[in-house]
This record gives structure tokens, C-alpha cells and sequence, in this order.
């Protein structure tokens, strides 16, 4: 079917779901698509699938299965629902290439929403390539998806809201033999405290509490931990076996079977990217950040960004972001009278911006150490091309002034992740050895295909046209 | 590496089996073929084409590309975030720098 749509949302998140939801409940012939067999997102991740595990539930927690009652509102409305389809390539006038199965199908819409979400701040830490070294949310999603928990010496190394929330969830999932390398730097603490008064309003004191009792349960199950961690290592030849680092005055070794790093995380940029939605660095939140009026709307027309993909606020807001969005479109398509349109936006933008005062104050808490975001000489920048630091200052030296001109240089950015998990900290390094700002810098340019696609498979759209 | 939060919620007796290089690979259903192979115990996954360093799932939601492989004779597959079905065929991977 290629009739045209009135909004297509990518993502099946809090954000999408929500976009979703009350895009179809206010009469838009809405489509929804996910890569994931089933919806949810990162943190609703097979909340349905759970919802009668009783064991797995305890474990996770009650924040996770509240994700179930937005599942349901989303099934009960008209919305058209796609799982298991990766969005591969889109364009600006609402066209969503999509890959199922082995099939490639072109759709099209009025309007689009990205609700694709954020992924972990790549961690470029000396021997992070060896197997045996995750992520803290590859190791929750495998948790949450198939009720897989680590077994032997577990160590989780870095800092922020997801890693002392996995860190308590390991526990009690039975995870016995835990090491925690807190990487938060101390100096943190001064700046982010002049942020602590505005957290005192909406629901910044949930969140606070939410955090102290987490730290409170990992202090009184008495689990290890070393703080102020810097100089991570990650030793091994075929597998991870051990991680040194330095703890305060004392440099540390410690043997482990497996270790996930965790930096907190950042607005996927691919699909705006690939679209040419223009972006801006956010000194706060440490990345690039699309650009979004207030209803977030991108620069391109009819492209609007729900979520943590446009700047990090946490699952509850992000909710509210997709509700905004969606009645945006609502009043655009004449679905909604100018008088419910503001009400209705006044009350999601209160319950968004509630949810808000709490980021400033962890942003700053948790912003990374230097050595994370410009990593020295010796560390892998590209994983996929296995390009290191050095060889990106060296051409920089040598008059390549962008993340483009890296890119052909040395192929960094070219290999399966199409620059994925070295984008960042290319962006970075450049920034740092040329005195520029970001900005000036720029990021790479992105270009679909957006997920690996065979000729084959494409061969199968033309068949049907 | 890996252990079940349920015992015995995949064993090789019931129907939920893959095969991975000729060996078979049991899975809990929901479970992706990532997460099966890494439950097995499979690591690592595949090596870089550029300098054969070994390497296994990083991300495990479709981001790093560290877990492509070949599912029933189709190339580059990632494997975080397809869905383990009974009879499965997987293999390595060798080559495949880019995508296309
Ligand atoms: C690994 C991980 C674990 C997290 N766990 C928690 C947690 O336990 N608690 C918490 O409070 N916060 C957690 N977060 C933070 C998280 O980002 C939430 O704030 C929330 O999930 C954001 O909602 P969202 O709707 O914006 O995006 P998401 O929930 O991330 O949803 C985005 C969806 O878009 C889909 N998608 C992306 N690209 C494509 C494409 N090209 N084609 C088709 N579909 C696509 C993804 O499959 C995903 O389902 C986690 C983040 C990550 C990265
Ligand atoms: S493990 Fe990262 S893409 Fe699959």
C-alpha cells in the first residue's frame, strides 16, 4: 500500500508510541515503525513479554512496567503498526524507505516524526574493541529481552543515571560477584550543585530521591566500589581478562570476565543527520543536538523530532516531547480547533517541562572526563576500520581540517557502522587540535543506505512497483 | 559468561534450536540471535576485515555493527536485533567492509 499518509513515526519508544498514540486517537492515518520485533524502546524494551514474569518484573523494576499501560494505549488506537522494519533511508519530502524480511517497501507520508531515540556516548578506552567489553545498556537490554545476567567477576565502569540503576538491577537479578569503577569526576560536584535549586521544582526531588536510594542499596549490599576512576584500561590479547585504572593516588589492577562501559547517552543523529536537519553543539549536554522550535519541528518543514533524539530528557518527558509533536501535526492537518490545540499543548508542555528541572543538574554531574571525549594517541577511535587517535591528529596536522576530510584520508567512518561510534569523538579530536569550536567542525555527512541493504532486496521493490 | 535469571528457560531438548557453524545453538524464545550466541558461550564473533582483531557484540541495539553475520545465506545481518527462530542457520562472517 503507498497511499499517502498523514504521519509516519519512527521509533516505537515513549516518544513514538505516544506521537502515536494521539496522532491516530485525534483521527491522522498514522504508521508506526520499529527495528525491534516489539515496541517499548530502550526502556520499555519487551515490556509486554514480561509482563507476566514475575521474577524478571522484580527485577526491573516499577518504572519499567509502567511502560506497559502507553504499549496498550498505542494497540487500542487506529495507528498501523510495523515491527521487525528498519527505516534505511529517508528524505526530506516525507518518503521512508523500509526493509522487512528481506523486502524493501517505499512509503510516504505528510509528515514525519523521528522518535529514534539515543544510544550510549561511545566510550573510546584503551582495549574497548576486545570482546568481553559491552556497554551497561547491551548488558540491560540482554536483561530485559532475554533474561541473561552475567555470571563471574562483572565490573561496570563509568558514571550517570543508567549505570547505578543497572548496577542495582544486577543485583538483583543475582549477580554475585560485582565491581563498580565510578568514573564521575569529583570537580563535577561544585558546578553541578549550582544547579540543584532549580531542581527542587517539578519532579526534581523524585529523581533525587530516586538516585540517593539507588546509591543507598549498592552502599548497603555492600557491593566495591572505586570512585573517581580515570585512566581506564581494558587488558587482554584475545578477551577482556582485567582493567587497570588510577583511584584517587593508587594506580589498580583487577582480573574480570566481562566489563560494560557506560557514559551516559546521546541523541542518535543518524536519520536528522542523513535528512539535513540542521544541528548545534549543546556545551551541556556534550553533543550535537538538532535544532527544534518549540513545537520540534526540525529546520526541514514537516519533519519534527520526538524524544531523546533531540536532546536528552528521560523516558517520562520524552513521552511529552512525542505528545507535542503529534498535535502539532494535529493542527497543521485541521484535525484540531485553535482553542484545544493551545489548551492541550499547555498542559504536555507543563508535564514536559516538570520533568526537565532535574537535567542540568545531571548533566553537569555526569559530563565526561576529557579523556573520554578526546581520547589519547594509542586508543581506537574507529572500531570498524581500527583507526587510532593518532592517525586522526596526524592528518589533522596535516591541513584536514573536517570530519569529511578525515573520513577520506583514512576511512574512518566508512566501515559497517557508518561512523555510528567514532563520529563524536572524530568531531572532537578535530575541535581540540584546530582551536575551532564544534560548530566550525561539523560532523560527518550522513547518507542512506542507514542499515545494510543488498541488491537483492532492493531488486524486490521494483518487482512490485 | 552469560546465565539464565529462569534455569533451564533454553535447553537443547525443546524445539528453540539454531545452528551456528554446524553447531546447535538452544535459545529462549524473544531472545535475539546475539544474545543466543553469546549465552552459548560463541566469542568472539567475528574478526575485522582490516587487521583480524577478534570481536563480539558491543551495543547490542544496532548501533556498533560488531555482530553482523550471515542468517540463512543472507550477508550482513545484524544479529542484536533479529529475533532467534527454531532452525536458524548462522554463520561468520569474513570480509564485508562496507555494506553494499
Ligand atoms: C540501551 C539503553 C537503555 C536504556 N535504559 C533505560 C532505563 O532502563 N531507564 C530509563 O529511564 N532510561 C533508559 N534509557 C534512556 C532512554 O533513552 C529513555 O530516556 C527512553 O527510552 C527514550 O525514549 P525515546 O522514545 O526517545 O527513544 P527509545 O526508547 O530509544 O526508542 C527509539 C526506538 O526507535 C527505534 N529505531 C531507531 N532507529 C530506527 C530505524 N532506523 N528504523 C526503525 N526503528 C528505529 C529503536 O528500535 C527504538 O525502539 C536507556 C537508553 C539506552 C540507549
Ligand atoms: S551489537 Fe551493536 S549493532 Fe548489534
Amino acid at each position: 500500500m503507498s497511499s499517502l499518509r498523514d504521519a509516519i513515526v519512527i521509533g516505537a519508544g515513549p516518544a513514538g508510541m505516544t506521537a502515536a498514540a494521539t496522532l491516530s486517537e485525534g483521527g491522522a492515518r498514522t504508521l508506526v515503525i520499529d527495528e525491534q520485533p516489539a515496541p517499548g524502546g530502550q526502556i520499555y524494551r519487551a515490556v509486554e513479554r514480561n509482563s507476566d514474569n514475575a521474577s524478571l518484573s522484580a527485577v526491573l523494576g516499577s518504572d519499567y512496567a509502567d511502560g506497559a499501560a502507553l504499549v496498550a494505549r498505542m494497540r487500542a488506537s487506529a495507528a498501523e503498526l510495523r515491527f521487525s522494519t528498519s527505516a534505511w533511508r529517508i528524505d526530506a519530502d516525507g518518503t521512508v524507505w523500509t526493509k522487512a524480511d528481506g523486502k524493501v517497501e517505499r512509503l510516504q507520508a505528510r509528515t514525519l516524526v523521528i522518535a529514534s531515540g539515543a544510544m550510549e556516548r561511545p566510550v573510546p578506552v584503551p582495549g574497548w574493541t576486545l570482546p568481553g567489553v559491552m556497554t551497561v545498556g547491551a548488558l540491560q537490554i540482554m536483561l530485559k529481552d532475554a533474561g541473561l545476567r552475567p555470571c563471574g567477576r562483572l565490573v561496570l565502569a563509568g558514571c550517570g543515571p543508567l549505570f547505578y540503576l543497572f548496577a542495582a538491577q544486577c543485583l538483583e537479578a543475582g549477580v554475585s560477584d560485582l565491581v563498580l569503577l565510578d568514573t564521575a569526576e569529583r570537580a563535577n560536584l561544585i558546578p553541578a550543585l549550582r544547579h540543584l535549586p532549580k531542581a527542587v521544582f517539578g519532579h526534581g526531588p523524585g529523581y533525587l530521591r530516586k538516585g540517593f536510594s539507588l546509591m543507598a542499596a549498592l552502599r548497603r549490599r555492600g557491593v566495591k566500589i572505586h570512585r573517581g576512576v580515570s585512566n581506564l584500561r581494558i587488558e587482554g590479547a584475545e578477551r577482556a581478562v582485567a582493567a587497570s585504572f588510577r583511584a584517587g593516588t593508587h594506580t589498580m589492577r583487577i582480573d574480570l570476565d566481562l566489563v560494560a562501559l557506560h557514559e551516559g547517552v546521546i541523541p542518535s543523529q543518524q536519520i536528522a543527520r542523513s535528512i539535513g536537519c540542521a544541528h548545534r553543539w549543546n556545551e551541556e549536554q556534550q553533543c550535537f543536538l538538532p535544532i527544534l522550535d518549540s513545537m520540534r519541528e526540525t529546520s526541514i518543514l514537516g519533519v519534527f523530532i520526538a524524544g531523546d533524539g533531540g536532546g536528552i530528557v528521560g523516558a517520562m518527558a520524552s513521552a511529552h516531547t512525542g505528545a507535542l509533536c503529534a498535535l502539532a501535526i494535529l493542527k497543521r492537518l485541521d484535525k484540531i480547533s485553535d482553542t484545544e490545540f493551545a489548551s492541550r499543548k499547555a498542559v504536555a508542555q507543563q508535564a514536559l517541562d516538570a520533568h526537565l528541572t532535574i537535567r542540568p543538574f545531571l548533566d553537569r554531574l555526569y559530563r565526561p572526563r576529557d579523556e573520554m571525549l578526546v581520547p589519547a594517541d594509542e586508543v581506537v577511535v574507529c572500531r570498524c576500520e581500527a583507526i587510532r587517535a593518532r592517525a586522526i591528529r596526524d592528518v589533522v596536522r596535516r591541513g584536514c581540517l573536517g570530519p569529511n576530510q578525515v573520513k577520506a584520508f583514512l576511512r574512518c567512518g566508512m566501515g559497517p557502522c557508518q561512523g555510528r561510534m567514532c563520529g563524536p569523538t572524530v568531531s572532537a579530536i578535530i575541535a581540540r587540535e584546530t582551536g575551532q569550536t564544534p560548530d566550525a567542525t561539523g560532523y560527518y555527512r550522513v547518507r542512506p543506505p542507514l542499515k545494510p541493504v543488498s541488491i537483492g532486496e532492493l531488486a524486490s521493490q521494483y518487482e512490485e512497483d | 559468561m552469560f546465565t539464565r535469571v529462569e534455569p533451564g528457560s533454553a535447553s537443547l531438548s525443546g524445539g528453540n534450536v539454531l545452528d551456528f557453524e554446524g553447531s546447535p545453538v538452544p535459545f529462549r524464545s524473544g531472545d535475539s540471535v546475539a544474545a543466543a550466541l553469546l549465552a552459548a558461550g560463541v566469542s568472539p564473533l567475528r574478526e575485522t576485515p582490516v587487521d583480524q582483531s577478534p570481536r563480539a557484540p558491543y551495543c547490542m541495539m544496532g548501533v556498533c555493527f560488531e555482530c553482523l553475520v550471515e542468517i540463512d545465506g543472507r550477508q550482513n545481518q545484524q544479529s542484536c536485533l533479529t529475533r532467534a527462530c527454531p532452525g536458524m542457520i548462522i554463520k561468520r562472517q569474513h570480509g564485508a567492509r562496507t555494506l553494499r
